[in-house]
């Protein structure tokens, strides 16, 4: 079809309607046409997303692009559709049921003021399962699942949307002669604009409740529910935001490789496992991060795998390292050939690598430890005693930086380099400067047992 | 050259080579470093990364910008892919192309959110309704995580359907050391594009062969009906038993009658062994330095790394089988995997079907499971061996 947009006279096709007589929702499809009309746009830049329920019919009798997914979904899909194509117009076609499933979609892109032109079709129950209560089922309401009257408060769509930036909520019947009009402004408005539109179905609600189109201007007094605009808000429009966001990194190179260029050497000649157990907070998984960067940089494979529990800033902290002049195939650590131990908690967590050392394996610690029985090689540095400033903080890289020099895995200068590398500043001067430390202390008496 | 990096970083490189421009996510350990990458990194290609507001959310926006012509990609753990299942059949249903990145941890409900597992591996394949088949990867390497991930957009292009790709807390989130040269770039199709036919003649959903699939996005030079319910050519709502006939068994064959293109296994074969050893995923690594350590030893074992989990490899499997020889072959299956036993259910299924049909007496085959949120170790490996 080449015809210019103005020579649209319907955007229905030539199926004509499933709904029973009197039903509310082929009123408000002929008043979405007619809106559509008005605004003589492109049927292929316009896409209707119709939720589940009688109303997730309507999206067949359009010329437009049709999407018809899952119950409750159908602002979700409209995001992502949006979010992809920020220029198409998206109508959302969903029922009171509709809202209650989906009510977290609702509520966020009233929140994000995603630019959907949402139509609730409100007949208050469940029209398609037959006739079940809704989160929009008047106080009292009779329906197959409230059978002496519903006792839950009717959900103010209008009032939870416009309390959550949407762009424009407007509240009316089916029956409103104006409803074309409305949809066609919240159409033109690029915003997350909601019409809750009430109507009768004749099926299940009307004939349980003796209900009738008087009453439902009635029931909307009774209920104190605003009709008409009941908000308008200025907001930028969320897909178009996020868009000109992320044009402000566009261009920039994502994620190349950074290899590690070998200059130093090692030799070591087979894998060699070193756990390092301590504290949450306790720099235990960039300290491991750096290490192995460090081995790569003096030509060996490395592997760490970390354990710690899900909180994130307590608890214990372990990293797992191999290095191995070979590719390392199991990453897993059973028998540790140095343990690095830190703190109680790493301590607590450790039972089965201390049970695994043997006479040839090494134990770095600090004097709080020092009582361990353990058939390792045992090194017991006390930095405060040494005036190591900042030993706390540090001790990991001191513990470990000793533990290097002592095992030879390889240079410390690729440590070095490994912390220039890897972090900026005054971080990797403080580092740097705790490596120092480290290696001084290594000189002093020690007392390892073998 | 080599590279210290996690199996996380080589799948958002994946997805970003391959040409991903939407991801839409929510956060769940052990899967979210793959949501804070694309969140950093879509923007620059000029896609979209968004975190949602719940799982269902998540698939839901997926499919939406995949249908708009996107490429979509999202990323769970198990608790999320329970969220997911209604839109998987839905993903299935609509021919949607995406890729769904299950980072596995150990089960059930919320179990060890930092704890790797393998226990999705029948909850992704069986997730839907209605059973439709789906594709799932399982790299077992950090260099398979990148060059997976290409497959899997390509697969999901080829077939528009959901291809999972099934990794785990430790192949995710453990460092390792990969050449640089051994990153495999499998060509990623670009999206079949519909003719420019006259409307009428525009037939959005049908059910020719894979490879001419056409597609245009909501929005594009055609006007685009899906739908989540049974539907005829055009898109719209059908009762008529022979096209909803024609629709599901397309649904299903189109992946079934490809089964041998799309499913590959790694065999390491030796002879005169007697027994094979079968894994996939970061299992296959504890697997392949048992073969290391036992070959040393002198003893010959043979083993097979499964990398379709879904189709599974039957013809890897009955190849591995006959060994090198074909003339004894192996005696003896050892299935290692991080669950009760997931995957051997399907190595009995091809075994048994497949000894049946060529009157052979059936092999022993037998499990190492590990549901403690420990690795399999290579030593478990090595004491099946010589049991």
């Amino acid at each position: 079809m080449t015809l210019p947009n103005s020579f649209f006279t319907t955007y229905r096709n030539e199926r004509s309607y499933p709904f029973c007589p009197g039903c509310g929702h082929g009123l408000i499809l002929n008043q979405l046409n007619r809106a559509l009309i008005e605004l003589g746009l492109d049927p292929k830049r316009v896409v209707i997303v119709s939720d589940i329920g009688c109303q997730g019919l309507g999206d067949q009798y359009f010329i437009t692009n049709a999407f018809h997914g899952l119950h409750g979904r159908s602002i979700a899909y409209a995001t992502g559709i949006k979010l992809t194509d920020p220029d198409l117009k998206v109508i959302v076609l969903i029922g009171d049921g509709g809202t209650g499933i989906g009510g977290a979609h609702l509520l966020n892109a009233a929140r994000r003021n995603v630019g959907l032109t949402v139509l609730v079709f409100n007949n208050f129950n469940f029209g398609m399962t037959g006739g079940e209560h809704s989160v929009t089922t008047p106080l009292g309401g009779i329906t197959a699942t409230t059978r002496d009257g519903n006792l839950e408060r009717p959900l103010d769509l209008c009032a939870t949307v416009a309390a959550n930036g949407a762009g424009f909520a407007w509240r009316g019947t089916a029956f409103d002669r104006d409803l074309a009009a409305v949809i066609a402004d919240a159409m033109r408005r690029e915003c997350f604009a909601m019409l809750d539109i009430w109507e009768l179905c004749t099926a299940y609600y009307v004939p349980n409740n003796e209900f009738s189109r008087k009453m439902l201007e009635e029931m909307r007094v009774a209920l104190e529910m605003r009709a008409g605009t009941v908000h308008r808000e200025a907001r930028s429009e969320y897909a178009h935001a996020v868009r000109a966001a992320g044009a402000e990194h566009s261009g920039q190179p994502a994620l190349a490789p950074k290899p590690i260029a070998p200059h130093f050497a090692s030799t070591l000649a087979r894998e060699f496992r070193f756990v390092i157990a301590g504290s949450a907070g306790g720099k235990v998984r960039s300290l491991a991060r750096t290490l192995g960067e460090a081995a790569l940089l003096s030509g060996l494979w490395a592997a760490q795998q970390d354990d710690y529990p899900v909180t994130v800033q307590t608890g214990h902290s372990i990293s797992e390292l191999i290095f191995s002049p070979r590719e390392i195939l199991f990453t897993g650590v059973i028998r540790p050939d140095a343990l690095v131990l830190l703190s109680e908690e790493g301590l607590r967590m450790s039972g089965r690598y201390l049970a695994a050392l043997t006479g040839e394996s090494w134990l770095f610690t600090t004097p709080a430890f020092a009582a361990l029985e353990t058939p390792a090689r045992k090194v017991i540095l006390d930095f405060d005693a040494a005036g190591v400033g900042d030993s706390k903080k540090q001790l990991a890289l001191l513990l470990a930086g000793a533990a290097l020099r002592q095992l030879g895995l390889f240079p410390l200068e690729a440590l070095e380099e490994a912390i220039r590398r890897g972090q900026r500043g005054p971080i990797a001067e403080a580092n740097l400067e705790a490596l120092r430390q480290s290696v001084l202390i290594a000189d002093l008496p020690a007392n390892p047992r073998s | 050259m080599r590279e210290f990096i996690d199996g996380a970083t080589a799948v958002a490189r994946g997805a970003l080579d391959s040409g991903c421009d939407f991801f839409a996510g929510y956060p769940i350990s052990p899967a979210t470093p793959l949501l804070l990458h694309m969140i950093r990194e879509l923007p620059k290609t000029g896609g979209v990364a968004i975190q949602a507001e719940d799982e269902i959310a998540a698939i839901c926006m997926c499919i939406g910008a995949a249908m708009t012509g996107g490429r979509a990609l999202t990323a769970t753990s198990g608790p999320g892919i329970s969220l997911y299942s209604e839109n998987i059949g839905l993903a299935i249903m609509g021919e949607v192309p995406l890729v769904i990145v299950d980072v596995q941890r150990l089960g059930p409900a919320t179990g060890g959110a930092t704890t790797p597992g393998q226990g999705d591996v029948q909850f992704v394949r069986w997730s839907t309704s209605g059973g439709y088949p789906i594709i799932a990867l399982a790299p077992s390497s950090v260099a398979e995580c990148y060059s997976f991930t290409r497959r899997a957009f390509d697969l999901a292009e080829r077939f528009r359907c959901p291809v999972f790709l099934l990794t785990d807390k430790e192949m995710f989130l453990s460092m390792s050391t990969v050449e640089v040269a051994a990153y495999e770039s499998p060509p990623v199709r670009a999206r079949a594009a519909a003719a420019a036919t006259p409307e009428d003649a525009f037939i959005p959903h049908g059910l020719a062969p894979m490879d001419a699939l056409p597609f245009t996005p909501i929005g594009g030079s055609h006007i685009v009906r899906f739908t989540g319910s049974s539907h005829d050519e055009y898109g719209f709502l059908t009762k008529n038993p022979v096209a909803i006939g024609r629709l599901n068994e397309h649904l299903r064959c189109k992946i079934e009658d490809h089964a041998d293109e799309i499913d590959f296994a790694r065999s390491d074969l030796q002879e005169d062994a007697s027994t094979l050893f079968i894994s996939y995923g970061i299992t296959a690594r504890a697997m392949a330095e048992a073969v290391l350590q036992a070959r040393t030893a002198g003893r010959a074992v043979s083993s097979l790394t499964v990398q379709s989990l879904w189709p599974v490899p039957e013809a890897g499997l009955i190849g591995a089988l006959c060994g090198l020889t074909c003339a004894e072959g192996v005696e003896r299956v050892v299935v290692a995997e991080l669950n009760h036993g997931d995957f051997r259910r399907e190595v009995e299924r091809v075994i048994y079907r497949w000894a049946a049909e060529t009157r052979r007496r059936p092999l022993q085959i037998v499990g190492i499971h590990r549901v403690d949120g420990e690795l399999i170790t290579p030593s478990q490996f090595l004491e099946a061996l010589l049991a």
